[in-house]
Order: structure tokens, then sequence, then C-alpha cells
């Protein structure tokens, strides 16, 4: 996995690269918290800022576990699909809705999690991609999930009785709290000792080994903590598109989850954030021209994987010679 | 509960032309991987160019299906050689990760390409009239086409192996998948090797495509699920033998097959449900080596 690193991940660099960090995560929360005030479409800023949750999800999983995971999008379906389940026919309250969604996630990864580990590299990738395919098929022929239409027209609710989720403006702080919760806590699991192991496994797994690390569970709650997390980003999404469709769990979503991160820069913290942006907006400009979206984006891959390893903030953050 | 002996017979056939799909992309894909160190996401994508290929040869030259089947895997074929030159040659030495993402990005330009001029529904291929018809073999009526793509397949699917395994090309391209410096000491192009493996492999997922044109019609995404399942039966069967590829890809489409007849809600899954218990008593794959 070293080529990862070399090819992607700015060199370590002898300035504080917290210091830095601190200061883009500041202004970055400066710049989503004026966002209702300025007029910008608030729709798109919050499926952005799901997306953006979910990129960074699998972010932790490739970028410092160095696991390429194809299949992520099983994890934004499955929390969708339950947590609309639960608004919609259980009457739940928003924010039980979005632990029962997440709790789903959280299951769904310890069990592919189990399985997935199990290969290394290039079959991880391609495992994932089945699992997901496989729940694709459960969920097409399930009930609850009514198939080609999906659940449709869900009650936004009061969250915790009080909060109005049916205002626009409410309900933007409420993603806006919850991607920066998200975002607070893998940035917190790659600067802990965890994520520093996870690093390790990624730049060499024998040697992680022969230091007495167990990889496979390190590797394991890492799935586990990307599963989860993206996750809640699904079960957040389920507010702002007030619908559960099969597009969420099929493999061309895994791919835009993927561009989305590589675009950014893979293993930098902002990256995923600015690539699901990105993304997002350009799905939004392009959305009339039909199947040229699909081969923009593949267009975008190639050119990423050619030339722009190090993506939008990876090169950034090398020009400054700054960790981002 | 009562057999149908006509019934399962037929899906037991329809799981037979299945498994010879799986087994030349499988084919195809160890070969490549064994050469390139890539896998090759674009597979499926190519296995559709190879239908669309056949199409064209008869819509526009009103050149038949026996030429098609020498002349769209060489088309394609030089394709994928192209393709090899200008993109995937730039990503040896690079983590394997990155040949999937770049030829996943392939695949989305082709089929997206694709489905712009053709929509999503299907085109017809008819059969060719020396193939039309069935045969009544007593305890069963064989369509003479489906019987047809099996042996075929079959027979390509082994000459593959003869010419991996048993010839003196074959034996050089082994000795470059072990040690390519090595092999290039003895005067041997390994570049140019790497390129015609490709060629190979993606002419073997051509050949399908062509064969599965009167059977599945022809559609942009035609390949786009079926290479997920033949990921699947790739890392069930596991990467390191020509043979183990065969047998596995053949023995999953059976399965399926009988999968379709018995309980037909899971015929979707199964294979993955099967990769999914090979994964946990076998991690390597049932005839792959420790990763």
């Amino acid at each position: 996995m070293s080529t990862i690193t070399q090819n992607s991940v700015p060199a370590p660099t002898t300035r504080r690269p917290v210091r830095d960090e601190m200061i883009a995560l500041a202004l970055m929360t400066i710049v989503l918290a004026i966002v209702p005030f300025t007029g910008v479409y608030p729709f798109f800023v919050m499926q952005g800022l799901c997306f953006a949750l979910l990129a960074c999800a699998f972010n932790l999983l490739i970028g410092y576990g160095g696991l390429l995971s194809f299949g992520h999008a099983m994890f934004l379906g499955t929390a969708g699909y339950v947590t609309a389940h639960a608004l919609k026919v259980w009457d739940l309250s928003p924010e039980l809705g979005i632990l029962v969604g997440t709790a789903a996630a959280l299951g769904l990864s310890v069990i592919t999690g189990l399985i997935a580990i199990r290969r290394q590299g290039i079959y991880f990738a391609m495992i994932t991609l089945a699992l997901s395919q496989l729940l694709y098929f459960i969920y097409l022929q399930a009930p609850f999930t009514h198939g080609e239409d999906g659940i449709q027209g869900i009650p936004q609710g009061k969250m915790f009785g009080v909060i109005d989720l049916q205002n626009a403006t409410t309900l933007y702080f409420v993603v806006l709290a919850g991607f920066l919760l998200g975002f607070l806590i893998i940035y917190r699991a790659i600067n802990s000792p965890f994520g520093e192991v996870l690093k390790a496994i990624r730049e060499n797994e024998p040697r992680a080994i022969s230091l007495g690390y167990k990889t496979d569970q390190y590797k394991l709650l890492a799935f586990i903590l990307s599963g989860t997390l993206a996750g809640f980003a699904g079960a957040l999404k389920v507010f702002v598109a007030q619908n559960a469709s099969l597009t969420d769990v099929h493999w061309s979503m895994s791919g835009e989850i993927v561009l989305m991160t590589l675009v950014g820069g893979l293993g930098t913290v902002f990256g995923p954030v600015v690539g699901a942006f990105v993304i997002i907006a350009m799905q939004q400009y392009l959305a009339g021209f039909g199947q040229w979206v699909t081969v923009i984006q593949g267009v975008i891959f190639v050119a990423c994987v050619l030339t722009f390893r190090r993506g939008i903030v990876g090169e950034i953050g090398h020009y400054f010679k700054r960790s981002l | 509960m009562s057999i149908n002996i006509q019934a399962l017979l037929a899906q037991l056939l329809v799981g037979l032309i299945n498994g010879s799909f799986y087994a030349l992309l499988s084919l195809g894909l160890a070969v490549i991987f064994g050469m390139l160190n890539i896998i090759n996401f674009a597979h499926g994508a190519l296995y559709m160019m190879g239908a669309f290929c056949a199409y064209f040869l008869l819509n526009l030259f009103g050149i038949g299906y026996w030429w098609a089947l020498i002349l769209a895997p060489l088309i394609v074929g030089a394709f994928g050689m192209l393709m090899e030159r200008t993109l995937l040659q730039w990503l040896s030495g690079l983590d394997h990760l990155y040949g999937l993402l770049l030829t996943f990005g392939v695949a989305l330009i082709i089929q997206g390409l694709f489905q712009n001029y053709f929509g999503s529904s299907g085109l017809p291929y008819a059969i060719p009239d020396e193939l039309k018809g069935g045969m009544n073999l007593g305890f069963m009526f064989l369509p003479i086409y489906r019987g047809w793509v099996v042996a075929f397949s079959l027979v390509i699917c082994l000459l593959t192996w003869y010419l991996i395994e048993r010839t003196r090309l074959g034996a050089n391209l082994r000795a470059a998948t072990e040690n390519p410096t090595l092999v290039r000491a003895f005067g041997i192009n390994v570049p140019r090797m790497i390129t015609l493996t490709y060629g190979l492999g993606v002419g073997l997922a051509a050949l399908a495509g062509v064969l599965s044109a009167p059977i599945n019609q022809v559609r942009p995404l035609m390949g786009a699920d079926l290479i997920i399942v033949v990921f699947a039966v790739v890392v069930i069967g596991g990467m390191g033998s020509i043979m183990g590829s065969i047998i596995t890809g053949f023995t999953l489409g059976v399965i399926e097959g009988l999968t379709k007849y018995f309980y037909p809600e899971a015929s979707n899954t199964v294979v993955f449900v099967l990769m999914v218990l090979v994964l946990l008593v076998k991690p390597s794959g049932l005839t792959g080596r420790a990763s």
C-alpha cells in the first residue's frame, strides 16, 4: 500500500499540521454556517453535507487504512431505508429514526466487515462490491423497500419534540451539526493512537503484525466506524431528500463515493468534503445532459488516476507544504 | 415436491450458458491480473462492446455471425491494446487499486457513450440460420444455438488453457508473470507481451459478448451487472489457476441455474452468498494461493 502514500498524501511537514487543520476547520465551519443567509439553494448544500460526511467516512478506510471499499453505498442505503421506514411506518421521532438507521448500518458493517477483512488489497474491493450487490438484490425484492418506487413522502417531524425539521433553515443547521459531529469523530480517530496504528497497517501490514498489533481487529474497527458514519450520513439524507430509493444502494453510488474522495484527495482531512461538493455541483449543472454525466465522471476518474492522484486538497497541501 | 424434469433441464442449460460467460470473463480477468496486476473493471463494458461490434458488423456491413465471431474479438482486442498502451501502461509500479479505479472510469465512459446513442433498451440480434431450431434429445428439447454456445465456450476455454499452460509462448508468459525483469534479461519483449496479454483477455470478453448477443439482446448495460458477478466468481475461485477459473465459472453457472428452478427468488444472489460462505471457510479462494 506504500504507493498510496507516496502519491496521494502530502509528505509530513515540520510546520504545525494541527494548527493548520484547526484554522481550516474553523473556516469551513464559518462558511457553512453563513450559507443559509447567502441565498444559496439550501437543499443543494444539505445534500452536499450528507455526501461530504459519507466521503469522509469512506476516506477513513482508504486514506488511513489503505482499504478500498467499493460497496459503501450499502451503508448509505441501508440506514436510509431503515430510517425512512422507522419515520413513516413506526412513527418514530426524528432523533430515534436516525438512531435506528445508524444502528442498522452499524450491524451491517460488523457483519460485512468480518467477511471482507478476510482478504486484502484488490480482493477487498471486489468483496465489498459483491456484498453491496447482494444487498441491492435483497432490497429490490424485500417488501418494505417498495422495490423500484422506494419509500416516498417521509415525514420530517419535530426533533426532540421542539425542533421543527420542516423549516428549511432549521433542517440545515441540524444537518450541519450532524456533519460536524461525524467529521470531528473521524478527525479524532485519525489523530488518535488507533489512527496511527491504522496508518502503520497501511504502510506495512506484516511489520505491524510483527510489532504485536492484531491488525485484523484494527481493520475491522476502522471498517465498523466507517460504515456506521456512512450510515449516519444516509439517515440524515432521508430528512433532506424525503425519500429512500434503490439508487442509494446501487454500485454506481459506491463509485460516486470513490470519485468524490479521489477528486478531493485520498488521505486528506478536508479533501472528501471538497470533492463531494465538486461532484454534487457538477451533477446539478449537468443534470440535463443525460448520460453525459456518466461519461464525464469516467473521464474525471481516468484523469485523476493518471495525472492528479493527490486530488484538489492534496495538491494545495503539497504546494503550500502543509497537511490539510 | 414433484420435479418437472423439462423445466429443470432448461434452467440447467441456462445455467451452463451463464457459466460459460462467467468462465470466459473470469479467465480473461485472471490472465490480465497475472500480467498487469490490474483488475480490469472495464471487462463488462468490453464484453458489451463485443456484442455491439457484432451488431454493427451485421447492420452496417452485412457481415454475419460467423465472421463476427472472429472479427469482433480482434477489433475489440485491438481497442483493448490501444487502451493498454495509452492508459494502463502508466500505472505500472503504482498500487493495484489505481488500476481498478482507472478501468472503472473507462467502463463508465464506454457505457455512458453507448447509453447516449442507444438508450437502455435491447437491440435484437438474430440467431444465424445454421444454428436455428432445436434437437429432441428424448429427455429434453435442446435449442441448437444454446448447445453451441456451451460447447464452443468450453473449447475456447480449453484452448486458452493449452496456450498458457502447454506452449512456449505460454511458458514465457508465465515466466514474465513471476519475474518480468529476469525474463526481459533473456531478450523477451515483456511490454509487448503485456499488451498482447491484455488484448487476449479483452478478446475473450468480446467473444463472450458475440456469443451472448442472440440470447440476451444487445444492451449498453449488459456487462455492468455481469462484471460484479464475475468478480464474485473470481473471489470464489481465486486467480491463481487457469483451469480453476474455468471450472469455477461453469460450476457457479450451474448452481445459479439450479437455484432458478428450486428457489427463483435467490437466483440473483446465490453467487454472492456462495462467495460469503467460501470466504468464511477458505478465505484464499478454492484454487487461489494465499494473498
